[in-house]
């Protein structure tokens, strides 16, 4: 039988895993686009706030922040519903996972998307200006091309720690592949057996993602010229 | 939070009244598993820029799996799945090795970042400037005396800022070691949050902890910069 008949319980968990860290990337990478533009902003009050993000959840352990704000977010939201005197609406573990963990990386995100935005050139900024394209024309044709490709080494490098972070919701309760893996591992008596099969379809993600982030840098680099060495 | 600190600021900081816990736990793991780290790197990451594919590969498959899995897998591997193998329990001091949260977690720990480090290093000495090399051996050094006198102290200089963020996020790795038992910070944090059910605070805390510590290691890594790497700021005009 496919691994003992645990295969499918450890396929969902795994198909679990993937959709949390593919959740949570999205989530990240849309607070990263807006932290960026926080931080760069003329504002000073969203400058310091951004600033703040950023310092404080990069300084703090992911599974600790993962721990506070698991569990202070169902006890917050069980204080509002109490004062508006309405039932208790029990948070889905998976979306406030994804959540959490789009939380914590977003602001390593913030950190990528804003030296990829400084590393537009002026010129072709204020060139597009000049051209007459609005605020949104000159971002979306001519900055964010280029801010992919000057962040995608790093989006790479936080996507695999991403991917690898996701192992930790297990001990906030989520049933994912470690947790099915566990589970495996105690009723079979096999623990080291499938400990190892769970690293193994780490590996495995690991891997295919590392070819992904890099057929993907070959094209969004298109056109650049690098000297041979 | 007043309440919290009254009560649990000794099992934070170094004890709970019968052994160590807390911060005193955390350091012990991070400055433990770091040593570990940083000399069993160094011979690898030498043997990783080998040209001898017997050498450079069995290092590259090592640091290519530590880096694939998460750190939580390699603790479980090592915490429950080795000792739960006949082979291990049936050999004494395997036996005696493994029983103890501790020594499986400084074992992880200390194999992961030696992973990382050597990637590290191996990167900072293809980086040599090959005019140091070549200089080397025009004034005839064999191959340890090059090492020993130029490859190695100009690439651990080069690599100390990547080296400072993967210190940093070890400290960050090290919460995983309340799964093996092993009393360090977090695990304070959640005996404090299973008594007193307040969480934002118990787990605040502990948050508040680890944030003196990274930056406190951050100034450190800094002042080792501005010392080790001066040669390599802009001259004064």
């Amino acid at each position: 039988m496919f691994l003992d008949g645990f295969g499918p319980i450890i396929l969902d968990g795994a198909w679990v895993t993937l959709e949390l860290a593919v959740m949570s990337l999205l989530v990240s990478f849309v607070i990263g686009l807006g932290g960026a533009g926080a931080k760069l902003s003329s504002n000073p009050l969203l400058k310091g706030i951004a600033t703040l993000y950023t310092t404080l959840i990069r300084g703090v352990p992911d599974l600790v922040l993962m721990l506070l704000i698991f569990y202070s977010l169902q006890i917050g939201m069980n204080h509002l519903t109490e004062w508006q005197g309405m039932e208790q609406i029990n948070l889905n573990p998976f979306v406030s996972g994804v959540f959490t963990l789009g939380f914590i990386y977003g602001a390593y995100f913030t950190e990528t998307f804003r030296g990829a935005f400084l590393s537009v050139p002026k010129g072709q900024i204020e060139a597009g200006i000049a051209y007459g394209m609005s605020g949104w024309q000159t971002f979306s044709r001519i900055q964010f091309p280029q801010v992919m490709r000057f962040a995608l080494p790093g989006i790479s490098n936080n996507w695999q720690v991403m991917l690898k972070a996701t192992a930790l919701v297990s001990i906030i309760g989520l049933s994912d592949v470690v947790k099915a893996s566990i589970d495996a591992g105690k009723s079979s008596y096999k623990v080291f057996f499938f400990t190892v099969v769970a690293g193994a379809i780490y590996l495995i993600l690991t891997s295919v993602s590392s070819l992904v982030l890099m057929w993907l840098e070959r094209r969004y680099s298109t056109g650049v010229r690098e000297a041979e060495l | 939070m007043i309440d919290i600190i009254q009560q649990y600021w000794k099992a934070f900081l170094w004890t709970d009244g019968y052994h160590l816990s807390g911060l005193a736990v955390t350091m012990w793991l991070l400055v433990v598993s770091i040593a570990f780290g940083f000399c069993a790197s160094i011979p690898l990451a030498i043997a990783r820029v080998s040209k001898s594919k017997w050498l450079s590969r069995p290092v590259w498959l090592f640091s290519y799996v530590f880096r694939g899995t998460p750190l939580y897998i390699q603790l479980l591997f090592f915490y429950t799945g080795m000792y739960s193998l006949d082979m291990v329990r049936d050999v004494d001091i395997l036996n005696h090795f493994f029983r103890e949260g501790y020594n499986c977690t400084i074992l992880a720990f200390g194999l992961n970042t030696c992973a990382y480090t050597t990637e590290i290093f191996a990167g900072a000495i293809k980086a040599t400037p090959y005019g140091e090399i070549e200089a080397g051996r025009a004034y005839g050094m064999n191959k340890f005396t090059l090492y020993r006198r130029v490859i190695i102290p100009s690439a651990l200089r080069r690599a100390l800022p990547a080296y400072s963020n993967e210190v940093i996020l070890m400290l960050h790795a090290t919460t995983v070691a309340f799964t093996a038992t092993v009393p360090d910070i977090l695990k304070v944090a959640r005996d404090v949050n299973a008594a007193t059910y307040d969480s934002f605070n118990a787990f605040g805390l502990a948050a508040l902890i680890y944030l003196c510590i990274t930056f406190i290691l951050v100034a450190l890594f800094r002042k080792a910069e501005s010392k080790w790497l001066a040669h390599l700021r802009p001259m004064k005009a």
